[in-house]
């Protein structure tokens, strides 16, 4: 049956009305703040371990985003942990918020369909942690330049310009995922619970799983483990539960995007490496198709986990 | 015959096991106030849902305007103003932001949003409080704000959910003011209640809704006179000269079908307005008329006496 009239009619409204208020938002406030710190420490970390090699190392501004100085992880890991908290504090109650206040009924009956909403909803979401991640984007360079001393070249700028579209589909993953979990729960507390379990769950415990579980599914070979070396069934199998996680997805697209070197993100074999110079940089295009199945796999995730909430939504009775 | 502006022809809307509206007809005629009336759990607010095109349509048809509101939910919305039970705002803005927000979603042009929204804040006396967040408002006065949406969106049809529940007497009375001052500038309104007196105060005609079906329609006389077999009360005050059998004459007036006595006072129930031939009556008796008036009898009568006689054994569904 069609229905008339566009679906994005006041969608434009939507999103200038939730971006104004999560610009406003005391939350996503606190929330920016705590990624800039957070941030700020790590590439200062950084920048104090690299000034000495500045000269040596062709990608250093690169660097800046991937050097890791323990205890404090790199700026680009710190992003893959810090990110979907952001997403969630953005969109766990985007849904559920207007239930509770009963604005939703009056709002669905003005000219707009619900599809209208729930997109403008979601893209106001992804400009507000778009901007985010352009301020933090700049603050890296910017204070690359000042304590480096040293111009980033055209392949690195692009190179993070890729790494922050990366970037933002990983976001957009788990703010799918957030305003999915606040159109299935009504309540706002339940909702979040469940969005910061699974943030636990895919940053701390997944990693740890999956390799449990790929020695059982794929138990090692008795004649790789005799030479030390681990099986290849084994090593796949823990790669492909790993990679369910977006966490995994984001870590690996950013370690071929920000380290030109990188060849492959799975297992190597001796013979695959003869007649390559190991360690020099591939050029972007190689790069990116390295990590391309990773972004589509992000991008895709995104798409699933909207359609989901979009499904559930229009299925939804609008009385409180 | 008036233009009719709502027409539902065998209106159903079935859950996966009930039938919470089943097969209802009603016409609504431009400019005037109709009532959905009948207990909480009757089919009220899923019948003005449907009309909105808020929740789907199980079988039959529903016509707002000339529009389909399954098909044109956009054309319906534009030109009907919803007034939700217990209408939210968002707390942290205030009227005029709530304002502008709707006027946004309903596509107006900046210039006209800001004279529309004043003339509509004005219009329910909120002007004073217009910068003021709608988080400091009363009840009452989020109920008027409501208003003022609909005000503001210049809707021809205007329907109010419950609009007097939970007001002080004072609030009712300014706010059924309103609407009868919407109907007088051609705004035809659809009011539901379960405030019998308010409804019966205001509205032209009405349907009592009982467990999803319009048990009774039309306006409050001729409910009476189904129900109560009598639609009006007349009161005479008369002096009878000695002698004269005045009750027996004034039941000898066509039209009255008991007469009552209480002293000097006599109450006529009677199908019609009889006060010209009550008079007659008690001059040509040569009583002393001192007073007559007319009374409908009360809704809340009527409704009494319908849901007693008609008190089924599982009896009167009451889910909230």
């Amino acid at each position: 049956m069609r229905r008339e009239g566009s679906v994005f009619q006041g969608l434009g409204a939507v999103v200038l009305k939730e971006l104004s208020d999560q610009m406003s938002s005391i939350r996503i406030f606190v929330l920016e703040l705590l990624v800039a710190a957070i941030a700020f420490v790590a590439l200062y970390r950084a920048i104090g371990r690299l000034a000495d090699t500045t000269a040596e190392d062709p990608f250093v501004f690169l660097r800046l985003f991937t050097v890791d100085t323990p205890p404090v992880p790199s700026f680009a890991g710190l992003l893959g942990f810090l990110i979907p908290l952001v997403a969630i504090g953005l969109g766990f109650d985007s849904v559920s918020s207007e239930h509770n206040r009963r604005t939703l009924s009056r709002v669905l009956s003005q000219p707009i369909y619900r599809d209208a909403l729930l997109m403008g909803k979601f893209l106001a979401g992804m400009a507000t942690l778009g901007i985010m991640l352009l301020g933090l984007w700049l603050l890296v360079i910017g204070f690359g330049l000042y304590l480096l001393g040293v111009p980033p070249s055209g392949d690195e700028v692009l190179r993070s310009l890729v790494f922050l579209i990366i970037a933002l589909f990983y976001c957009g993953v788990w703010l799918a995922l957030a305003m999915l979990l606040s159109i299935v729960f009504r309540s706002a507390a339940t909702s979040a619970l469940v969005a910061l379990g699974l943030w636990l769950f895919f940053v701390l415990i997944w990693p740890i799983l999956s390799s449990a579980l790929a020695q059982v599914i794929a138990p090692q070979d008795i004649r790789y483990v005799l030479l030390g070396l681990p099986t290849p069934a084994t090593v796949e199998m823990q790669q492909a539960l790993a990679r369910l996680s977006p966490n995994q997805l984001f870590a690996e697209s950013v370690l071929a995007i920000l380290s030109p070197s990188t060849r492959s993100l799975g297992p190597i074999f001796l013979e695959q490496l003869q007649g390559a110079v190991v360690g020099t940089a591939l050029p972007l295009r190689q790069s990116l198709l390295i990590a391309w199945p990773q972004i589509v796999g992000l991008i895709a995730s995104t798409i699933v986990l909207f359609v989901a909430g979009y499904v559930v939504f229009q299925r939804q009775e609008v009385r409180a | 015959m008036t233009e009719t502006v709502i027409t539902a022809r065998g209106l159903t809307k079935r859950y996966r096991r009930a039938t919470v509206v089943d097969g209802i007809d009603f016409d609504v005629a431009k400019g005037e106030i109709f009532g959905l009336l009948g207990p909480n759990g009757a089919g009220k607010t899923t019948t003005i849902l449907m009309m909105l095109g808020l929740t789907d349509v199980t079988d039959g048809e529903v016509r707002v305007l000339g529009y389909d509101p399954v098909r044109q939910p956009l054309a319906v919305k534009r030109r009907v103003g919803y007034l939700p039970d217990s209408v939210g705002f968002y707390d942290y803005l205030t009227a005029t932001e709530n304002l502008a927000y709707t006027a946004r979603l309903m596509g107006f042009a900046p210039a006209e949003r800001t004279h529309r929204i004043t003339d509509a804040l004005s219009r329910v006396q909120l002007r004073d409080v217009a910068n003021q967040a709608v988080r400091t408002f009363s009840r009452g006065m989020r109920q008027r704000l409501g208003l003022a949406e609909i005000v503001m969106k210049g809707a021809e049809i205007a329907i109010l959910d419950e609009p007097t529940s939970g007001l002080d007497p004072q609030a009712t009375v300014d706010f059924l003011a309103l609407i009868e001052q919407l109907k007088h500038e051609g705004v035809t309104v659809l009011l539901s209640s379960h405030l019998l007196d308010q409804v019966q105060r205001v509205c032209d005609r009405v349907a009592l809704f009982q467990t999803g079906r319009i048990v009774l329609q039309g306006t409050v006389p001729e409910l009476a006179k189904e129900v109560l077999g009598a639609g009006f009360v007349v009161e005479v005050d008369a002096v009878a000269p000695p002698g004269a059998d005045l009750e027996a004459r004034l039941l000898a007036v066509p039209g009255v079908s008991a007469v009552q006595r209480a002293g000097d006072r006599y109450r006529l129930t009677a199908v019609r307005d009889v006060r010209p031939d009550a008079a007659r009556a008690v001059v040509a008796a040569d009583g002393a008329l001192t007073q007559l008036s007319v009374d409908t009898p009360s809704l809340e009568a009527i409704y009494t006496r319908f849901f007693q006689r008609n008190a089924r054994p599982e009896g009167v569904r009451d889910a909230a």
